[in-house]
């Protein structure tokens, strides 16, 4: 069997679990469609926020970008898991006590304002919008290259799909989905991962793998990679060389980022109890750690085998021929990639070898002349290939290659369904029934939910074909948005009896604006090319750049609410009431939806 | 359950109580947080190069992996105490 059918295959075989899992679970009432009744374990809610949570970004795209960077690209680690710890401790029980369905409806009833919920609203939908179109273009590439179409066909046969199983299903149909795509998402990023772990170290757990002896050398992996990246001009792989100040800016934007995103934060209204809200968010890091724990390794081991195969006789040797590229099996990978756009090589002095090292380095440049090299020939190494090329660069079986393909697209779609849920219930329950028409009826309601969802899916579909950037820059613009409108507003809402409307308004439009701007100055405006007036190289202010920049949106939102506050009148006794009963568990069961 | 249409006053205090006893307790994990993260895997190891870790240092392992270990150490910590917290102060559901 080839590699496309096999591909196909198993691509065909997850997305039918999936799309049965959601038909056999179709939602009835709109308390199901928005919470799936409440019914849901904290092991298996963990689950599905996981499989909601880790998205292309995550499976696809971060571990190219820690191997290609190494220790100062930790950011991604420790703050897409230490978002977690800000959740539980400081969102997810309270929000269950409150017992409502949406984010936004705990900010308009704690802020007895109409419009904080609108601006919370406005703020959820443009964070999501933002994230799911990323997400699309990732479903994009990745059902271009695995079913050999063109991105415009992957995509709108990905967008299908999530309509599939998000119309139709709604939450609980989501859930369950979820949970299955969790399953082959980790499978499919673990198992490719202890095969390499096996090759280079001898240990089945990459995690240790990534600490352990490399056994072709006898030396620690890590030493061996550093030595061999140093010796090609590239920074050592575990040295910190990053701005310390964007560094802890940007991990602490991409923390306060997690517990701002209302699709994670949703997940924990359908847990039953507050303290299974607790529970829950520490099973979802279980189920995230996972994954997490094994993408260093699996970036620091691709490193090693990407540079090892460039240089097969070692870094002092001759590079690797041009003709065992065409020739060598080992080397299949390169020309298949080749086909994508996203990896390209040149032999550009003619001496029928490739060598890749770092041409901006002085002391190469050096040893490039002596040796008649004129310039790095590895001219385009994509980050985004790295996992999904990663099982062909290692050699594997077929099989395994097919699982990663299941396993990306996976990743992407759940996040993609989740995001799109989380704007559907704000449309429908927010601004429709919330705003609008109160007097709705269940039915119009539940309808309304699923004409936003198809909606939402048009618009990130299209927007997803003409994206505004790189699918990680319009990710860390979600991420902004989130930490600094969403979190502080929640945060001061359960940890503050003082702060009131007009300070919530005017800290969330201050958080939201600010960052808008400084992230319009430096990509363009509204992501036009050219029209940025700063670039991240070279930022506005300091060594701050527009990914970091939601931490310090966060900063202002709460220092403007609190400003505000002091300057207006004090919030009313029965919202001072509201708050002392959100912050105790007591009596949570019998909250339920009170329109 | 408490009853809660009697001693209305001494419910209110009880309720401040332990809410004092969460925001300390989430202070302690928080500081803890921060500084796994923040401290050990950024800002502080340049004071940690000495301890060597399989190949590299202490702050190399805590930015790729300790971190996330310890912060899952920290909501199932907080879970399970608050949980207690809750039942001594007798507002579990």
């Amino acid at each position: 069997m080839d590699q496309f059918t096999l591909n196909l295959l198993f691509v065909g075989a997850s997305f039918a679990l999936y799309i049965g899992i959601a038909i056999w679970a179709r939602a009835g009432s709109t308390s199901e469609f928005y919470a799936a009744g409440r019914g849901v374990h904290p092991v298996t809610n963990g689950m599905a926020t996981a499989a909601d949570w880790m998205s292309a970004a995550s499976f696809i795209s971060m571990a190219g970008l820690i191997a290609f960077t190494g220790y100062d690209n930790s950011s991604f680690l420790m703050g897409w898991t230490g978002g977690y710890v800000l959740l539980a401790l400081l969102l997810a029980p309270y929000l269950r006590k409150f017992g409502k369905f949406t984010v936004s409806e705990f900010i308009g009833d704690r802020f007895y304002s109409p419009t904080a919920r609108l601006v919370a609203v406005i703020c959820l939908i443009v964070a999501s919008t933002t994230y799911v179109i990323g997400q699309m273009t990732g479903v994009g590439v990745a059902f271009g290259r695995f079913l050999e179409i063109s991105n415009t066909s992957g995509l709108l046969i990905g967008a299908c799909v999530v309509f599939a199983y998000a119309v139709f299903g709604g939450m609980k149909g989501v859930t369950y989905t979820q949970v299955a795509q969790y399953c082959v998402l980790i499978m499919a990023y673990t198992i490719p991962a202890i095969f390499i772990s096996l090759q280079l170290t001898g240990n089945p757990i990459p995690a240790l793998g990534l600490f352990g002896e490399h056994q072709a050398s006898g030396e620690p992996l890590l030493v061996k990679l550093d030595q061999i990246v140093r010796e090609l001009g590239f920074n050592e792989y575990t040295a910190h060389h990053a701005d310390t100040l964007n560094m802890t800016l940007f991990t602490l934007s991409l923390m306060i980022g997690t517990a701002g995103l209302p699709h994670v934060i949703m997940r924990f209204f359908t847990v039953p109890k507050v303290s299974d809200a607790r529970w829950s968010a520490g099973w979802t890091l279980v189920f995230i750690a996972l994954l997490y724990l094994t993408a260093p390794a699996v970036g620091a081991m691709a490193r090693l085998n990407i540079t090892e195969l460039m240089w097969p006789n070692g870094t002092d040797g001759d590079a690797v021929s041009v003709q065992q590229i065409a020739d060598d099996p080992a080397y299949d990978w390169m020309a298949t990639w080749q086909k994508t756009g996203l990896l390209g090589w040149e032999d550009k002095n003619g001496d029928g070898m490739i060598q890749y090292y770092n041409d901006g380095n002085a002391e190469m440049q050096v040893k490039a002349e002596a040796n008649g090299w004129q310039g790095n020939e590895l001219t385009n190494f994509n980050r985004d290939i790295l996992v999904l090329a990663n099982p062909e660069i290692a050699n594997l079986p077929g099989w395994v290659i097919g699982l990663v393909a299941a396993g990306g697209l996976a990743a992407a779609l759940s996040t993609a369904a989740g995001l799109l849920l989380a704007i559907s219930s704000a449309v429908s329950h927010d601004l429709i029934k919330g705003q609008l028409r109160p007097d709705i009826s269940e039915k119009g309601e539940l309808m309304s939910a699923r004409i936003a969802m198809a909606g939402a899916i048009l618009v990130a579909t299209y927007l997803g074909l003409n994206p505004p950037g790189f699918a990680a820059q319009t990710v860390a613009l979600a991420f902004g948005l989130a930490a600094a409108s969403i979190f502080p507003a929640l945060m001061m809402g359960i940890f503050s009896k003082k702060v009131n409307n007009s300070g919530a308004v005017a800290g969330m439009l201050a958080g939201l604006i600010v960052t808008l701007l400084y992230i319009f100055l430096h990509k363009g405006w509204f992501f036009i090319p050219d029209t940025n007036t700063f670039t991240d190289a070279d930022p506005l202010l300091g060594t701050i750049k527009s990914t970091s920049f939601g931490a310090i949106g966060a900063a202002i939102n709460f220092a403007v609410a609190y400003i505000v506050t002091a300057m207006t009148k004090p919030i009313p006794d029965d919202i001072k009431e509201l708050v002392e009963s959100v912050r105790v568990p007591r009596g949570a069961g019998a909250a339920q939806d009170g329109h | 359950m408490t009853d809660q249409t009697s001693n209305t006053a001494s419910t209110a205090e009880s309720d401040r109580s332990y809410w004092k006893a969460n925001v300390r307790l989430i202070r302690i994990s928080l500081v803890i947080w921060a500084l796994v993260s923040f401290g050990f895997g950024i800002l502080l190891r340049p004071m940690l190069s000495g301890i060597p870790v399989g190949g590299t240092d202490l702050g190399f392992w805590f930015a790729q992996q300790g971190s996330i270990l310890v912060f899952l150490a920290l909501i199932f910590f907080y879970a399970w105490r608050m949980n207690k917290i809750d039942k001594d102060y007798g507002v579990e559901e």
